[in-house]
């Protein structure tokens, strides 16, 4: 059983007691403590439940790795599930809580599954819930819902913030252990801008605990020093608790730092998401540690070695009493003297190898331990928990040669350089046969925009694990990057560090080598997925080749941890069953991030009402404060409607509909483009860019215009306002304003760019108030200071004078059907000019209009709108909008596009009228089907030898669509416009529109200008 | 002329470790043109009454000033009163040049971000992807970037004062995005 220690623990303080309950139960640690030391320390050893078969689940290792200890901790709004309590640092009063259990982390019914084990083999998702079909939606997927799944989902808004921070450096050094200090020192002292980060809260990584001495003094010593040096460097900065997650192209790192998580009563963001471009990286990761494969090394008890030497010497955390240590390598003699030192029981090192020499094993012999040699672990035994293990020889199948009681098992497989960050930008590496390990490639290491290396690797990180050799080489490579840099390096060595002396590791991949089927199949590769050493076999002979497609059919290295313990040792069993060499096989892909990092980081100030800036009119206030119900348009907020009292937005609708018929109307049309066009060739370019002629324009005068993409499809519409001889002013829609500035200048950048020609977005500069109705003029009139009459200003003319006392530009545009004048005035006195239009108006019965009222009295006129009548396969020509297509002119964007066969097929769907018969209103997007088979001809086939109807799949033939579909409140009926086959040729023709009710709907075919057909309203 | 004009926030302001103010009317005019032609430079100068700014800078004095844009577009900065007056006068004095004059006044919002170099340098890190240092962006030095999720412009006036413009309609996000960010410290630049 797992416990405290009397004394020792160098990061805990035993005078600050931390109470924190686990499971609802009361428990306390000491300040320093993580979560995972302070649940060893009260005894619990058992923290969680596997994936697939609820096994029982205990800490495996003291870092990000941890495939184990994922617990929720909080609730409500702080609720965080899936925090790995070996990187949670305790804090008064946390509240945790094991996962994935039900009903409770004791009793567990899910534990059945692991009885029921051979029946979910690899791929067991792939090959159970095939049949029958409808079993999948009703039985399997609830079932397996319900019995997987980590964490839950928080339900409540989080209470915290989060935020990014974006920083250009010169070196970033990724990593503060001793390679990770020196390196930044290096590069620091020689002049460049350098930043450190270091994943946890302490610096020095694991010198400190590996009883490290360099420049003759502990490592602690020497890393406080070097933390104090760059600290007084202003060029160079430290970050703890900030974890490098994922490294991109070109420099870009992201970083994810704690910063409240372990103080939750500080005040500002929980976590701050770093975007990092640097022009120099050094890795300095370190190493993980891997796990060995042997029968049930998935009890709790089992852990990693210098994850149990970890916990005695910086918590005094004894993970048991009696510790049996399992090695291939010389590493793990260290937790055995540390554990022995603390004056913990080690019955026994069992060392796969045959023979071993060195100063570790001999320190160890000396303090009495037990050494094994060519021994391995045939079991662990016990219920639950670690109660012993038997012994056996590495090299048979399994037959046991000696048991020994423990409370918990330490192994060591060796170690895998952590080297995902290298490889996340193309860093290759390369297998190394004497360390059993993949290791950085020099020769291919990530490379800058401009092809030169921009990352260098060091320490452990690039299985480097001699400090010695490690320091020197983070030296050289600080001074490196900074020398690529243009500074000039320190002649200063680097600091020396205690050698020793050792035997190389043994690849074991089994134990024992020959391990029996039963064995294997309780030998776990993956702990939180359950996957085991016969899983990945049978993949392989089911033939699973890649490694890639293995990982997904097995799970292995699918978890949270990603692979982060499982990999190595699960492609060495799939190379073995494969007779493939491990290089051969090959790693998956690393992938940030790193480690998982919070949603929260990721979304940084863009939450509430920072989550996407909305547009503002210079009339919005007004409007919000006067009923507008709002409409997302772009990112535009505009009135759908103003509502008055008690009424609904139809109603409200109707009313402006009727009262700008009636009276007079306003519409705020700020947020339309203004795109100024000026220079000599002006006129040339907007004649390429319309389909009408725009140069024939008078200045003074106004022309409706369409644009269309160089594929010949509708892009956007718009009025064009002729300025002065070289200068045009181009309206387009509200969502267009950005989109086809930047296609103006595309076009005048790339391919005319001797044309001369400038543009500028206007958008903003003006508020635009469209003033429509019968009463319009009175009400400008009512303001005074310009002659807005028909003679003066007549339809399609514009003029510049003041109204109201305020500058104004008025065009005469119309886009109702009503008189109409559309005013610019400077947007700061938008409001203004607004306020005095209302009063001008009052008499005359003025009310403003929102976009609903706009688009019905459009449709009513049958005026096109970009977006309902376009969707991206439209021309112009479909819309009847022939008069618009200049046939003067050599070339305009699109006009080829717009010869193409399909684009002049005589069958294309064209824009009519639409009328129901009972005067309802149609539904939008409904399509217009021939259901009777020959009732009309089409010339085209719509199945094999099929000229219409329904074909043998019951599929009915579509020969139209509802584009724009409104309750008229001017005709009292629904209207309609829709894009139909033959349409213009079928005049009274009566269409059948099924729609999602079940309804069949009909409707006439009618010319789509309902209202005012001649124009002698906006004429007048 | 202009007495019912009114800046888009009205002069708000937030203070944090940083003071964000919005600075109300101010006249910005836009030119497009050959920015190599002396008569474009003389233009230029001739209102702002500063000198010529090289490519990235920005040369204030007060509310006057002259923004480099981009290799064929300027930004002049003069009292929101005289905007009219010096549209006139840049037309003027380039008569016959191929260019684009725009009174561009209205269209955008101008605020003033004041506090140690430092907090001011951590709260724009948080917005903008722009290298902010005092390496890359000395007093005079003038950015074109990213504010969180919209266009900005931004120069330091001195050690301890930004100018900065956005557009007009997301002038309320740039002000809320900035009390944000100036809410909390982040200790990376020197004060």
């Amino acid at each position: 059983m797992s416990a405290r220690l009397p004394t020792g623990g160098r990061l805990i303080d035993r005078s600050k007691p931390v109470k924190f309950t686990f499971n609802g139960k009361a428990m306390s640690g000491y300040q320093g403590d993580t979560l995972a030391s302070a649940l060893m320390a009260e005894g619990q050893t058992l923290l969680g439940r596997s994936f697939k078969y609820h096994r029982p689940r205990g800490l495996v290792t003291n870092g990000h790795e941890e495939p184990n200890a994922l617990l929720t901790l909080g609730k409500g709004k702080t609720l965080d599930p899936n925090a790995r309590a070996t990187t949670t640092e305790l804090v008064e009063g946390l509240e945790a809580k094991s996962q994935n259990h039900w009903p409770s982390l004791e009793f567990d019914v899910g534990i059945v599954n692991a009885h029921l084990s051979k029946f979910l083999p690899a791929g067991f998702y792939y090959k159970t819930f095939l049949h029958p079909r409808p079993f999948w939606k009703h039985i399997y997927e609830p079932f397996i819902r319900n019995a997987a799944g980590l964490g839950p989902a928080p339900n409540a808004r989080d209470a915290d913030t989060y935020e990014h921070f974006n920083v250009t450096v010169d070196v970033l050094v990724i990593g503060g252990g001793i390679a990770g200090l020196q390196a930044a020192r290096a590069a620091a002292e020689a002049g460049a801008e350098t930043l450190l980060v270091e994943q946890s809260a302490h610096w020095g990584g694991r010198a400190p605990v590996d009883g490290v001495e360099i420049d003759g003094a502990p490592a602690e010593r020497w890393v406080d020093e070097s933390v104090a040096a760059l600290q007084a460097l202003p060029n160079a900065r430290l970050r703890n608790r900030t974890m490098a997650a994922g490294v991109y192209d070109h420099g870009y790192v992201l970083a994810y730092e704690r910063l409240s998580d372990h103080v939750p009563e500080a005040e500002g963001p929980r976590h701050r998401l770093w975007r990092i471009r640097a022009k120099r990286i050094v890795l300095a990761s370190g190493a993980i540690e891997r796990p060995l494969s042997f029968a049930n090394n998935d009890l709790p008890g089992v852990l990693l070695c210098a994850a149990a030497r970890d916990y005695v010497a910086d918590y005094a955390a004894a993970p048991g009493k009696r510790t049996v240590v399992v090695t291939n390598n010389d590493d793990a003699y260290r937790t055995a003297i540390s554990l022995k030192s603390a004056g913990l029981g080690v019955p026994a090192i069992v060392d796969a190898r045959d023979e071993v020499t060195g100063d570790l094993i001999e320190t160890a012999r000396e303090m009495g331990i037990r050494v094994a040699l060519g021994t391995g672990i045939a079991k662990v035994t016990g219920k639950g928990r670690v109660q012993g293990v038997a012994l056996c020889d590495q090299n048979g199948s399994g037959e046991v040669t000696d048991e020994i009681d423990c409370d918990a098992v330490a192994m060591s497989g060796g170690w895998s350089p952590a080297v995902h960050l290298w490889s996340h930008t193309g860093g290759k590496l390369f297998w190394d046969e004497a360390l059993a390990a993949f290791r950085p490639d020099p020769e291919r290491a990530p490379i800058g925009a401009d092809g030169s290396v921009i990352m260098a690797i060091v320490g452990a990180a690039n299985g480097t694990f001699d400090p010695s050799a490690a320091l020197l080489e983070a030296d050289s490579s600080g001074k490196a990057a900074a020398k690529d840099l243009g500074h000039t390096p320190k002649r200063k060595k680097a600091p020396s560090a205690s050698k020793s002396e050792g035997t190389p590791i043994a690849a074991v991949w089994n134990m024992p080598l020959n391990a029996s089927d039963e064995l294997r199949a309780k030998t776990w590769l993956d702990f939180q997925n359950d996957v085991k050493v016969t899983d990945v076999e049978l993949a392989a002979r089911e033939g699973f080749e890649s490694v890639e497609h293995t990982k997904r059919y097995t799970t292995l290295g699918m978890a949270t941890d990603q692979g982060k313990l499982s990999n190595i040792n699960g492609l060495a069993v799939l190379s073995k069953e494969l007779g493939n060499s491990i290089p051969e096989t090959g790693t998956t892909t690393f992938r940030p991030p790193y480690a998982p990092i919070s949603m929260g980081a990721i979304a940084g100030e863009a939450r509430g009402h920072l989550f996407q800036p909305i547009r503002r009119s210079p009339l919005h206030d007004w409007h919000d404060a006067n009923g507008a119900h709002w409409e997302p348009v772009g990112h535009w907020r505009r009135p759908y409607a103003f509502l008055q009292g008690s009424e609904t937005v139809e109603e409200a609708v109707h009313r402006e509909v009727t009262n700008t018929r009636n009276r007079v109307g306003l519409l705020d049309a700020s947020t339309l483009g203004k795109i100024l066009v000026t220079g000599p060739d002006a006129g040339k370019f907007l004649d390429m860019l319309y389909t009408n002629m725009m140069s024939t324009l008078k200045p003074g005068r106004c022309r409706y215009g369409l644009m269309c993409t160089e594929n010949g499809f509708l892009t956007d519409d718009g009025v064009v306002a002729r300025i002065d001889e070289t200068t045009f002013l181009c309206h387009t829609t509200s969502g267009g304003a950005d989109r086809i500035h930047a296609h103006m200048e595309e076009w005048l950048q790339t391919e005319w760019w001797d044309w001369q020609v400038y543009t500028a977005n206007l958008t903003e500069q003006y508020a635009q108030i469209a003033v429509v109705g019968p009463k319009a003029r009175a009400v400008l009139e009512g303001l005074g200071g310009m002659d807005v009459s028909a003679e003066n200003l007549p339809f399609m003319a514009w003029a510049d004078g003041t109204l109201g006392g305020i500058e104004a530009r008025v065009f005469r545009i119309s886009f109702s059907g009503e008189l109409s004048y559309e005013v610019a005035v400077g947007a700061n006195e938008g409001r203004a000019f607004w306020d005095a239009l209302l009063k001008a108006g009052a008499e005359h019965g003025v009310q403003p209009y929102g976009t609903e009222a706009l688009h019905i009295m459009r449709a009513e006129k049958g005026f096109i709108m970009i977006g309902d009548e376009t969707d991206g396969t439209v021309i112009p020509q479909d819309l009847a909008l022939n008069w618009a297509i200049s046939k003067k002119k050599d070339d305009y964007l699109g006009k080829r596009a717009q010869e193409r066969e399909h684009m002049t097929d005589p069958y294309r769907w064209r824009l009519v009228g639409l009328e129901t018969l009972d005067g309802s209103v149609l539904p939008d997007g409904a399509y217009a089907v021939d259901t009777e088979t020959g009732a009309y001809e089409s010339a085209r086939d719509f199945a094999p030898g099929q000229k219409a109807g329904v074909n043998e799949n019951g599929q009915i033939a579509m020969i139209g669509r509802v584009t724009s579909t409104y309750h008229s409140p001017t005709l009292g009926r629904g209207i309609a416009m829709g894009l139909v086959e033959n349409g213009p040729e079928r005049m009274g023709d009566i269409l059948k529109f099924p729609g999602t009710d079940g309804k069949v709907y009909e409707a006439r075919i009618v010319s789509p200008v309902f209202f005012d057909p001649e124009g002698e309203k906006q004429n007048v | 002329m202009s007495e019912t004009a009114q800046s888009v926030l009205n002069g708000k302001t937030a203070q944090g470790l940083v003071r964000v103010e919005e600075v109300g009317l101010r006249g910005m005019i836009t030119i497009r043109g050959d920015l190599s032609k002396s008569r474009l430079k003389s233009a230029a100068s001739g209102v702002a009454g500063v000198d010529f700014p090289g490519q990235g800078e920005a040369n204030c004095v007060g509310e006057k000033g002259i923004l480099w844009m981009s290799p064929d577009e300027l930004m002049v900065l003069c009292p929101y009163a005289d905007r009219a007056t010096a549209v006139h006068q840049i037309r003027t004095t380039l008569e016959g040049e191929h260019c684009l004059v725009a009174d561009v006044s209205d269209a955008r919002a101008v605020f003033l971000l004041t506090g140690s170099a430092g907090a001011l340098r951590d709260t724009l890190a948080k917005l903008t992807p722009a290298d902010v240092s005092t390496k890359a962006l000395p007093p005079g030095r003038f950015r074109r970037t990213r504010l969180a999720q919209i266009p900005a412009a931004f120069w330091f006036r001195d050690a301890e004062a930004v100018e900065m413009i956005v557009f007009r309609s997301v002038a309320g996000y740039a002000f809320d995005v900035l009390a944000n960010a100036a809410a909390s410290p982040v200790g990376f630049f020197e004060a």
